[in-house]
């Protein structure tokens, strides 16, 4: 079963220290492959902390792990990931004549990857 | 007695400290770092001042064991190299430059050169991170100030759509929150802290008001608030429309017209979203709708070390700040066509020159296909996803630990740079001086074909 969802990519400590370190290190591939998820969302699809997820929408597709946080935190049907290639690939080209692509508010389908 | 032991092991090595270096980390900046150097080891053992992502950034650029030029993976001289990258350049039909967010403005002006030369195309970071807010400011203009007059005089600062804590954590400590300024003697307790974002992030910690939008409607509260500064009425469907209570937004509205010196600080939440540059435009719009009744100011909060050097130099140099082209001999300014994400996924780009950056790791998967596809020459401290793909690659020495130059803060104020330690690596600005060079002479080889007498002509008219 999938959700829709509304992925988030941006900038955290984390992946800013582990950049330093270089981005073909295991810290850094490890920090921007982790999805941050609302809790109740991960309770309702059967997921725990560090649980693998497929993400995919029209462009294409990664898979990742998740992390919870709080309903506070992270609303219903949000995510959050830092940046890096597995958010790269699920970012579409097209910049509407801008420069830009739309790399935040992407919408995707989340769906619990089996063990 | 740690502090003491550490004291003693520093004493009897061959050590150095560099007072007032600065951090090119991060569009901030900060130029009051005091660095412990191990010349012997060639690193940086402590960063006093720094921030956690400033402390990384210095401990980690250490001299790796690699070389310094390649070709295809092949260890090479940096002549050969040099001669190599300047060949792709000058033969590809639509070369184009992109990065420099991350060396000096010395090295920026040289990579703008030799786009001029190769008629090609020249693009940096800002157009996927402020380029919308360059577009807004094109537009709409922008009422600005330096983040020194923030810590001095700002009364209330507001943070839309970005998240320093994590991104930028000196902002808050050194110019916009907790400062004491000269009209802020008690610092925080002398403003008031807004934080709007869709996500409640770490940065809520620091703020008096904490708002939460519907993700993509930005535009439609700055709107909103644009009206209510105006005295026009707004319903209260507002709030299902966007999220926001009217009375949130009328509590705010009254304390921007009465502030005596505001701030809006703003960051890719605005940028890289539904809206782009309108939701920047909105935003510079209100900071000067907000001045008939105080003093209000917007400023963008830069990511990279000196990606507002790069929008210096290259407005400096071509007269627009990303996304230019020299393919009719002048410099032509059209985000969307000559912007790299486009030029890249649109398939037009037929040689690369990336320069200290990492499209092939953040870039749209379309356009990563396109730089697999094409020579790459390219230029940064480390491996990335990037330097695998490269035909041509240097490994360079890092701009401010191991360079000095000149680079911009995110308020357009330029700060020097000292170095920490030499690096065995060539520095950016010696590499692209060397591509200037190079590809200068095999430019005037292909205009004039008449030979040596012709280029010499031009030459001795025009020289380098």
């Amino acid at each position: 079963m999938s959700n829709k969802m509304m992925l988030i990519p941006g900038r955290s400590s984390k992946q800013g220290t582990s950049l330093n370190q270089g981005k073909l290190k295991e810290e850094y591939q490890k920090v921007t492959s982790t999805l941050e998820m609302n809790k109740d969302d991960m309770d309702k699809m059967g997921l725990i902390d560090g649980d693998k997820v497929k993400l995919s929408n029209e462009v294409g597709e990664t898979i990742v792990s998740c992390l919870g946080k709080k309903p506070e935190d992270l609303s219903e049907g949000m995510l959050f990931i830092p940046y890096g290639p597995p958010s790269s690939q699920l970012m579409t080209s097209d910049t509407a004549g801008s420069g830009m692509p739309l790399s935040k508010h992407m919408m995707v389908d989340v769906e619990k990857v089996k063990n | 007695m740690a502090e003491e032991a550490n004291k003693k092991t520093e004493e009897s090595k061959n050590m150095k400290i560099v007072e007032n270096a600065t951090c090119t980390f991060c569009g901030c900046v900060c130029d009051d770092m005091e660095l412990h150097v191990d010349l012997d080891e060639k690193r940086i053992t402590k960063a006093k001042n720094a921030c956690v992502l400033g402390r990384a950034w210095f401990a980690e650029h250490v001299i790796e064991d690699a070389p310094a030029a390649m070709i295809d993976g092949k260890e090479v001289t940096v002549d050969e190299a040099i001669e190599e990258a300047a060949q792709t350049l000058v033969n590809a039909k639509f070369p184009i430059t992109y990065g420099l967010s991350d060396t000096t403005c010395e090295a920026q002006k040289h990579a703008v050169a030799i786009s001029d030369y190769i008629k090609g195309n020249i693009d940096t970071t800002t157009s996927v991170c402020h380029g919308p807010s360059g577009l807004a400011f094109q537009g709409v203009g922008e009422s600005t100030s330096t983040l020194g007059e923030v810590k001095n005089r700002a009364d209330l600062v507001i943070y839309w759509g970005g998240n320093p804590a994590e991104s930028h954590p000196r902002h808050f400590g050194r110019y916009a929150v907790t400062p004491k300024g000269m009209f802020t003697p008690n610092g925080k307790k002398d403003r008031t802290v807004v934080l709007v974002d869709v996500r409640k992030t770490k940065s809520a910690g620091v703020a008096d008001i904490l708002i939460k939008p519907k993700p993509g409607k930005d535009f439609e509260v700055l709107w909103a608030l644009r009206a209510l500064v105006k005295g026009n009425e707004i319903s209260n469907d507002i709030e299902q429309e966007t999220g926001v209570p009217l009375e949130v937004l009328t509590d705010l509205t009254e304390r921007m017209k009465n502030c005596r010196y505001g701030v809006l600080f703003f960051g890719m939440g605005l940028t890289m979203t539904r809206g782009r540059h309108f939701n920047s435009g909105a935003l510079l719009a209100l900071a000067t709708d907000l001045n008939e009744y105080t003093h209000f100011v917007a400023k963008p909060v830069r990511g990279h070390g000196n990606v507002t050097g790069a929008d210096n130099v290259v407005a400096w140099q071509t007269g627009y700040p990303f996304g230019v082209n020299f393919s009719r001999g002048y410099p032509r300014f059209n985000p969307g066509e000559f912007t790299t994400v486009d030029t890249l996924s649109n398939g037009d780009a037929d040689a690369a020159m990336i320069i200290a950056s990492d499209p092939g790791s953040n870039f749209p998967k379309k356009a990563i296909e396109h730089l697999k596809n094409i020579p790459v020459v390219v230029l940064d401290t480390k491996s990335t996803e990037t330097t695998k793909l490269a035909h041509v690659a240097f490994k360079t020495a890092t701009y401010g630990i191991n360079t000095g130059g000149t680079v911009y803060r995110m308020d357009d104020v330029s700060i020097p740079l000292r170095p920490a330690f030499e690096s065995p690596f060539p520095e950016d600005e010696v590499i692209l001086k060397g591509i200037k060079k190079r590809v200068r002479e095999l430019t005037l080889k292909k205009k004039h074909s008449g030979g040596a007498s012709g280029e010499a002509k031009v030459a001795a008219v025009n020289p380098l």
